[in-house]
């Protein structure tokens, strides 16, 4: 039922020959239960389109409607303790205690002073931290990765359907960042809120995002999911945004169990004899085969181990240094094949068994189905 | 190293309080002030004292603070500069200046006195106001704004908290500076311990000079250490700890 | 005004007094900073000194100024001094002493490590750093503490024309036991006055000399 709607939104700073327009003539909708990410280079607009959903910055036209209410019919104040909001300086209270902190909201609520404490408890385990150590300690005491958690607990305190986060992870440093996202993604999947969340960071836009909202000088460049902005930007901004290698940041997006041959031809078991073996791999033109064992992949042998030999297979097999994991990206799939220099790996289920195989062609085959469209239009406009 | 400074130090103390009460003997100090006869002279001086600054604080720290506070709001942010320099200024008057001039416009006796201590004292009170309050943090404010704070909450749980330290340290400037104008105040007939030390050093009764310096030394020196326990009890611990 | 005929037919008298004034402030202040700069360097070089020797200094400003007049005059007449100049100075070097020694101490401190460090690992020797660096850096910090220590002398010393030291306190005093009105608001005026220009001389010359880059850094 949570929907944000943007309806020619737009929003003027100062006046006259000074005045700056933030943000030009938005219209967008964030539906319910998705991770909308507001991405776009310093002064685009995706902050200040963050801060008029909740009416810290005041409309200047247009309209914003949560639930089909318009926001401005809502006093401002109460509009604001429905909707959480998590900033990148975090912005907790020095003067009070980690539990008064994530507290805020509800007590303005006038929640109980039990329900209180149970959500407190409750939220602080659902990030990571342990009531008993932190309930009574001080922001001072917390490193930032810490701080950056109670802020997101601070903004799920009184269980907003709509959560505003602008650059939350911002101040944190690139390992703790990347836990604190893959936590918040693992709380999101639970929770399922709408979620607004201002970036700059393209690679943080494509891991979090179930949409991406790319912004550029107050204008709406282009709304998609991640893997149609990936693989079919707009124009030159998005292309450039987006990045050179968006070929293979496409990669990170697609696991490998989505485009595995599981039907393979050169599955060999390892009791075959050398000689058959390599009859059967000349009469379907293939130059190595896969070795089974129990289901589960051994190794191959390719024709030139195979020439002269007698025995079974088994004493001929090369292991196979990595097996790829049903779950895993492309990307990674791609890393470990230039690693070992393999171009064709097998993938196996979480027991280890062989579920099908993966090859570079695989890989390229599936960027260029990504592609198709785009080089059709990149064909009319006349590029390479 | 440090030990050897340490015990200086100490032995130096001792040996100055030891010379001090010697002094104080010899000048007829202590018969003074345990006579009967004088006894409640001097404590009806202390009264006098203690009830010129209590009313001039409790006036000029509720002013103060409201001033302070008033400046900080959007509404009246412009004129912020402007008081603060007038209030600077009006800190740079020596006390003894505030006090004659308040006499010779208003006369004499502990009302004008208590008038020209309530401005003087409004001084630091207001000036660390606005000074602490500006110091928090704006982000700070702004998730407090966006997590849907009313403002009036805002200053009462965030502003003021985390300003409390600053306005401590102005409260106890007044307080201080306040205790030893008061002293002053005898000039213009207002009496308080002003009157022994004044009559003291005019007609060289160095008891009489000792009765009213040293209880009004301590005072200021209380009230000193007073405020420093308002600190602890006034400033959040999350505040004092050195994060 | 009946006050600027007072004071335009005792000019002599006005500006010889403000004469006394300056002197009795502008001695103790020289004195006051031979004594407190040098300490309050040193205290930056030993931690646990400087805790005792601000805090004593903080006692020492702490103490009503007449009181502490009032207990240095029996000590002084124990030595051999009487009322006068004397005790005046010594109780105006006391008290400046907190504002100077202080500000020396943030002062010397606020240079920060890493500043003299690279300074060092560029070859600059420890005269050149001094010279180049870490004084202008420090000086203006400095300069504010003398301006403190000026503007609070400068009402001590109309004070201490209770203790026979002189200066455009006396125009207050005498103005007060004759219940002359025009010489007390005279005194007030005049006294002010002097505190608000070498307030705002010592602001200038603050501002004068901070590097520019500092300057916009406080920005």
């Amino acid at each position: 039922m949570d929907m944000i709607r943007y309806e020619s939104v737009t929003k003027v700073f100062s006046a006259g020959k000074d005045a700056v327009t933030a943000v030009d003539n938005l219209s967008m909708e964030i539906q319910e239960g998705d991770v909308v990410i507001l991405l776009g280079p310093s002064g685009c607009g995706k902050t200040t389109t963050l801060r008029l959903t909740n009416r810290l910055e005041p409309l200047t036209r247009g309209t914003i409607t949560i639930n089909h209410q318009d926001i401005m019919q809502i006093d401002e104040v109460k509009l604001r303790q429905k909707i959480g909001y998590v900033i990148q300086e975090i912005g907790l209270f020095p003067n009070k205690t980690i539990k008064d902190n994530v507290a805020v909201v509800p007590r303005l609520l006038g929640w109980s002073k039990e329900r209180i404490r149970k959500r407190v408890d409750e939220l602080l385990w659902m990030t990571n931290l342990d009531p008993e150590t932190y309930s009574d300690r001080y922001p001072a005491e917390l490193s930032g990765g810490q701080q950056q958690r109670v802020g997101v607990a601070r903004g799920l305190a009184a269980d907003p359907d709509i959560l505003l986060m602008d650059e939350p992870f911002g101040a944190i440093d690139p390992i703790n960042r990347e836990q604190i996202q893959a936590e918040f993604l693992r709380l999101q999947a639970k929770l399922k809120k709408t979620i607004a969340f201002v970036s700059h960071d393209i690679h943080e836009a494509i891991k979090m995002g179930d949409r991406i909202a790319l912004f550029d000088k107050g204008k709406l460049i282009q709304y998609d999911t991640p893997e149609v902005i990936l693989t079919h930007p707009k124009n030159k901004f998005v292309a450039d945004f987006v990045g050179a290698d968006r070929a293979l940041k496409v990669l990170s997006l697609i696991r490998a169990r989505d485009i595995m041959n599981r039907k393979p031809k050169n599955i060999l078991r390892v009791t075959d004899p050398a000689p058959d073996v390599l009859k059967f791999l000349d009469s379907k033109k293939f130059h190595y085969g896969i070795v089974l064992e129990g289901g589960k992949p051994m190794g191959y042998v390719t024709d030139k181990i195979l020439k002269y030999e007698e025995g079974p297979v088994r004493d001929l097999v090369e292991k196979y240094p990595y097996l790829v994991k049903g779950k895993s990206s492309l990307r990674d799939v791609l890393s470990m094949m230039l690693m070992y220099n393999l171009m064709t790996l097998c993938v196996v289920d979480d027991n280890g068994d062989f579920t099908g195989t993966i090859s570079y062609n695989d890989i390229q085959k599936s960027i260029k189905e990504s592609y198709k469209d785009e080089a059709e239009r990149n064909g009319e406009r006349g590029e390479t | 190293m440090k030990l050897f400074f340490g015990n200086v130090y100490r032995l130096f103390l001792i040996i100055a309080l030891l010379a001090a009460g010697i002094m104080a003997e010899r000048t007829g100090l202590v018969h003074y002030l345990s006579d009967p006869y004088e006894y409640p002279y001097i404590l009806s001086r202390i009264w006098e004292h203690i009830y010129i600054v209590v009313n001039s604080m409790s006036i000029a720290t509720v002013i103060g603070i409201a001033a302070g506070i008033l400046l900080t709001r959007s509404r009246f942010k412009r004129y912020a500069g402007i008081v603060m320099y007038v209030i600077s200024l009006g800190q740079t008057i020596p006390s003894l200046a505030v006090l004659a001039l308040a006499m010779s416009f208003l006369g004499i006796g502990s009302g004008p006195a208590v008038f020209a201590l309530t401005i003087y004292s409004i001084l630091p009170i207001a000036r660390n106001t606005l000074a602490g309050i500006t110091n928090v943090p704006p982000h700070m404010i702004d998730a407090a704004r966006g997590m849907g704070m009313p403002p009036g909450r805002i200053l009462l749980e965030i502003e003021i908290p985390n300003a409390m330290k600053i306005m401590l340290t102005g409260f106890r400037i007044a307080l201080v500076i306040n205790i030893g104008t008061v002293a002053l105040a005898y000039l213009i007939g207002a009496g308080g311990m002003g009157d022994l030390i004044f009559t003291g050093i005019e007609v060289m009764m160095t008891h009489k000079l000792l009765a009213g310096a040293i209880p009004v030394t301590i005072m200021a020196l209380v009230a000193d250490s007073f405020c420093g326990l308002l600190e602890v009890l006034l400033v959040s611990k999350g505040l004092r700890l050195n994060g | 005004m009946s006050t600027l005929s007072f004071i335009y037919e005792n000019m002599d008298r006005v500006l010889y007094l403000t004469w006394e004034h300056i002197w009795i402030v502008g001695l103790s202040l020289l004195i006051a900073m031979i004594i407190g700069v040098p300490l309050g360097v040193l205290i930056t070089k030993y931690e646990n000194l400087a805790q005792r020797v601000l805090n004593t200094a903080n006692v020492l400003m702490t103490i009503p100024s007449i009181a502490l007049f009032g207990i240095m005059l029996p000590i002084l007449a124990f030595m051999g001094f009487g009322l006068g100049k004397f005790p005046a100075v010594i109780a105006l070097v006391l008290y400046s002493q907190l504002p100077i020694i202080r500000n020396t101490y943030t002062a010397i401190l606020n240079v920060p490590p890493e500043v003299a460090d690279a300074g060092k690992g560029m070859g600059m020797s420890q005269w050149h750093l001094l010279k180049e660096v870490e004084i202008p850096i420090a000086v203006p910090i400095i300069l504010a503490g003398l301006r403190t220590a000026a503007v609070m002398n400068i009402g001590i010393a109309a004070i201490a024309a209770y203790i026979g030291a002189g200066g455009l306190g006396v125009l207050i005093s005498q103005g007060i036991s004759r219940t002359y009105e025009e010489m007390i608001i005279a005194g007030a005026v005049l006294v002010s006055i002097l505190a608000i220009i070498v307030d705002g001389a010592m602001a200038l010359l603050e501002r004068w000399v901070t590097p520019r880059g500092i300057k916009v850094q406080r920005k």
